[in-house]
C-alpha cells in the first residue's frame, strides 16, 4: 500500500512537471490574452497606453458602424463560397487519384504546391494575373472579345477573385486529407455494389460518401475556421486606397486595421469579439449538424 | 477493358487540366521573373523571355536583407519546432498515460485554446513582448508559438493509440516515468512529431499578421513579411517582385519535394486521428 502511494505520489510529480510549460505558455499566450482582449473592448486608450473603462461603448460605435456591418457581410461570403467550391474540388481531385492510375505522385505534388508557398508570394503572382491592363487573364479574355475586367478594383469582382485564390490555394490540403479517408474504404464494399449492378453515381452516393463522411466533416469544419480568419490576401492585394476595399475587408482585416494601422486597440478588440462569436455560434451548429449527417462506424 | 482505360483518360484529362491551373500561376511567377519591365507590360505577352534578366534577382536581393530574412524564417522554424514538439510530447504522454488531479481541467484548457481564434491573442501578446523589450528580435517571432494546444492534442491522440502493456510492463521492470516516455513511448509516435514539425514549420511559415505587428525593422522580418515590404517597395514592377518571390518560395519547395511522404503522411493523418 505504501508503495503504491509513493508511486502516485512520483507520477503526480511527473504529471505536472510534464504539463507544467504547455499549462503555463498557454496561460500566458493564450488564456490572458483572450481575458485581457475582453477587457479591451470595453475601455479606451488615450493613446498613451492608459485606457478608461467606458462600459459598452465600443460595442455600440461598432453596432452603428456600417463597416463592421459590411465586413461581416464580406466574410461570410468568402466564408461560404469558397467553402463550398474548395471542399467540393478537393474532394472531386481526391476522388480521381483514388482511381488505379498512373502518376498520382506527381498529381499530388503539384496539387500541393500552392500549400507549401508562402501566402504573400502567392497573392503577388495573383495580383498580377488579375493585373486590369497587361495581365494574363485579361489578354486571355481579350481573345475571346472581353475587355478591361478590373478583377481587383472593380467592387463586383474583388471579393471573388480573392476567393479564387483561397479556393485555389487550400484544394491540396484538403485533398490529402480526404484521400486517405478515400482509401481507408474497402475495396471489397465496391466490388459488392458492383455486383450488385451498381453505376459510379450510385456507387459514390450509397458508399464513398457516407464512408468519408467523418472526414468531410472534419475538413468543413477546419476550412470553416480557416476563412473566418481570412486576412492574407486581402492585405496584400487590395490596397487601402481601393475603392473596392470596402466590400472586400474582413472582420479579420477590419481588427487589423483599428487596432495596428488606427491604432485604435480597445475598437479593434470589440470587432475581434465579434469573430469569436461567430465562430463560436458556427462551432454549435456543427456539432449539431454532425449528428445527423455525419456516420461513425 | 475498352471502358475501363477510356475511364483512364477522363480521369487523366481532368487532374491534367486540374494541375495546370495549379501550375500556371508558378510557371508564370518564373517567366514574369526574367523578363525586362517593358517586355512584361507587353501585348500580346511573351511565353518565353526574349533575353533572360537574371538581373531582377540580383537587383531584389541587393535591395532588401533576403540573407537575413532567410536566416529569420529559419531560426523561427527551428525554435518553434524545438519548443512546441518537445513541450508537447512531454504534455500530451502526460495527458494520455496519468491519472492525475485536475487533468481534466487542465485539458480542459488546452481544448478552449484550441477553439479560439488565434487573432483575439494578438494585441496582449504584441503588449508582452513589447513590455519585455523583445520587439524587432528572434524572441518576439518564436515566442507566441513556443507551446502548442493543437500540439499536444494531436499527440495525445498518438499516445492514446498505443497499447498499455507496453509501458506496464517497462514499469514492473522498474523504469521511471521519465524513462518510460523518453526510451519507450517517444521513439513509437515519431510519426506524430514529425506531423507537429510539419505543422509547426508550414504554420510558422505562413503566418504574416503576427510578424507584420512584432518584427518591423526590415532586419528582423521573415520572408512572409519581408515580402510585404517588398511589394510595398516595387508595388507594380512586376518582375522584380516575382524575382523576389521566387527567391522566397524556393527553399519551402525544395524541402517539400524532398520530404514529401513525410508532409503527406503528417497531414493526412489529422483528419482521422482529431
Amino acid at each position: 500500500m505504501m508503495k503504491i502511494n509513493k508511486r502516485k505520489g512520483k507520477d503526480y510529480a511527473w504529471a505536472y512537471a510534464m504539463v507544467g510549460p504547455t499549462i503555463l505558455g498557454l496561460i500566458i499566450l493564450n488564456i490572458y490574452p483572450l481575458l485581457k482582449s475582453f477587457y479591451l473592448s470595453f475601455t479606451k486608450s488615450n493613446g498613451f497606453g492608459i485606457s478608461k473603462w467606458v462600459g459598452l461603448a465600443n460595442y455600440e460605435r461598432l453596432a452603428a458602424d456600417p463597416a463592421v456591418y459590411q465586413a461581416t457581410l464580406n466574410t461570410m461570403i468568402y466564408t461560404v463560397v469558397s467553402v463550398a467550391a474548395g471542399v467540393f474540388l478537393s474532394l472531386v481531385v481526391a476522388v480521381l487519384l483514388n482511381e488505379k492510375i498512373r502518376g498520382k505522385g506527381i498529381y499530388r505534388t503539384i496539387y500541393f504546391l500552392p500549400v507549401v508557398s508562402a501566402p504573400a508570394a502567392i497573392a503577388m503572382v495573383w495580383r498580377w494575373l488579375y493585373n486590369a491592363d497587361a495581365g494574363l487573364f485579361n489578354y486571355v479574355l481579350s481573345v475571346f472579345g472581353i475587355s478591361g475586367v478590373h478583377w481587383l478594383t472593380d467592387p463586383k469582382t474583388a471579393l471573388m477573385a480573392i476567393v479564387i485564390v483561397g479556393v485555389w490555394s487550400m484544394i491540396g490540403y484538403n485533398m490529402v486529407i480526404l484521400l486517405a479517408g478515400l482509401q481507408e474504404i474497402p475495396r471489397t464494399y465496391y466490388e459488392a455494389a458492383e455486383l450488385d449492378g451498381a453505376g459510379p453515381i450510385r456507387k459514390f452516393f450509397s458508399i464513398t460518401l457516407p464512408m468519408i463522411s467523418p472526414t468531410l466533416f472534419f475538413v468543413v469544419v477546419t476550412t470553416i475556421i480557416g476563412s473566418l480568419q481570412v486576412f492574407d490576401f486581402i492585405f496584400m492585394m487590395i490596397e487601402p486606397s481601393n475603392t473596392a476595399m470596402q466590400y472586400t475587408q474582413s472582420l479579420v482585416y477590419l481588427f487589423y486595421k483599428h487596432s495596428f494601422m488606427m491604432g485604435d486597440r480597445s475598437y479593434g478588440a470589440a470587432i475581434v469579439m465579434v469573430l469569436l462569436v461567430i465562430t463560436l455560434i458556427i462551432t454549435a451548429i456543427q456539432m449539431k449538424l454532425q449528428k445527423k449527417w455525419v456516420h461513425y462506424d | 477493358m475498352g471502358c475501363s482505360k477510356n475511364k483512364a483518360w477522363v480521369v487523366h484529362c481532368l487532374l491534367i487540366a486540374g494541375a495546370l491551373t495549379m501550375l500556371i500561376p508558378f510557371l508564370w511567377m518564373i517567366i514574369t521573373s526574367l523578363k525586362t519591365l517593358m517586355e512584361s507590360t507587353m501585348i500580346p505577352p511573351t511565353l518565353i523571355p526574349s533575353t533572360c534578366q537574371w538581373s531582377n534577382y540580383a537587383d531584389v536581393w541587393n535591395s532588401l536583407p533576403f540573407a537575413a530574412f532567410y536566416a529569420n524564417t529559419f531560426g523561427m522554424i527551428f525554435f518553434r519546432i524545438l519548443g512546441s514538439v518537445f513541450f508537447s510530447a512531454t504534455a500530451a504522454y502526460a495527458f494520455a498515460r496519468i491519472e492525475f488531479p485536475g487533468r481534466d481541467f487542465l485539458f480542459g484548457i488546452v481544448l478552449v485554446t484550441m477553439m479560439i481564434p488565434g487573432q483575439l491573442f494578438l494585441i496582449p501578446q504584441y503588449d508582452i513582448v513589447a513590455k519585455l523589450g523583445m520587439l524587432n528580435t528572434m524572441f518576439a517571432l518564436v515566442m507566441p508559438g513556443i507551446v502548442s494546444a493543437f500540439g499536444t492534442f494531436l499527440l495525445r491522440q498518438f499516445f492514446l493509440s498505443i497499447p498499455k502493456e507496453l509501458e506496464e510492463a517497462a514499469i514492473l521492470d522498474g523504469c521511471s516515468r521519465w524513462q518510460v516516455f523518453w526510451k519507450i513511448m517517444l521513439p513509437l509516435t515519431r510519426s506524430g512529431l514529425i506531423a507537429l514539425g510539419i505543422f509547426t514549420a508550414l504554420f510558422a511559415w505562413k503566418d504574416l499578421m503576427w510578424p507584420l505587428i512584432a518584427n518591423t525593422s526590415l532586419e528582423e522580418m521573415p520572408l512572409a513579411s519581408g515580402l510585404a515590404s517588398l511589394q510595398g517597395q516595387y508595388s507594380t514592377n512586376f518582375p522584380q517582385l516575382m524575382a523576389g518571390s521566387m527567391i522566397a518560395i524556393w527553399p519551402m519547395l525544395l524541402l517539400f519535394v524532398i520530404f514529401q511522404k513525410h508532409f503527406i503522411e503528417g497531414i493526412s493523418g489529422t483528419g482521422s486521428k482529431s
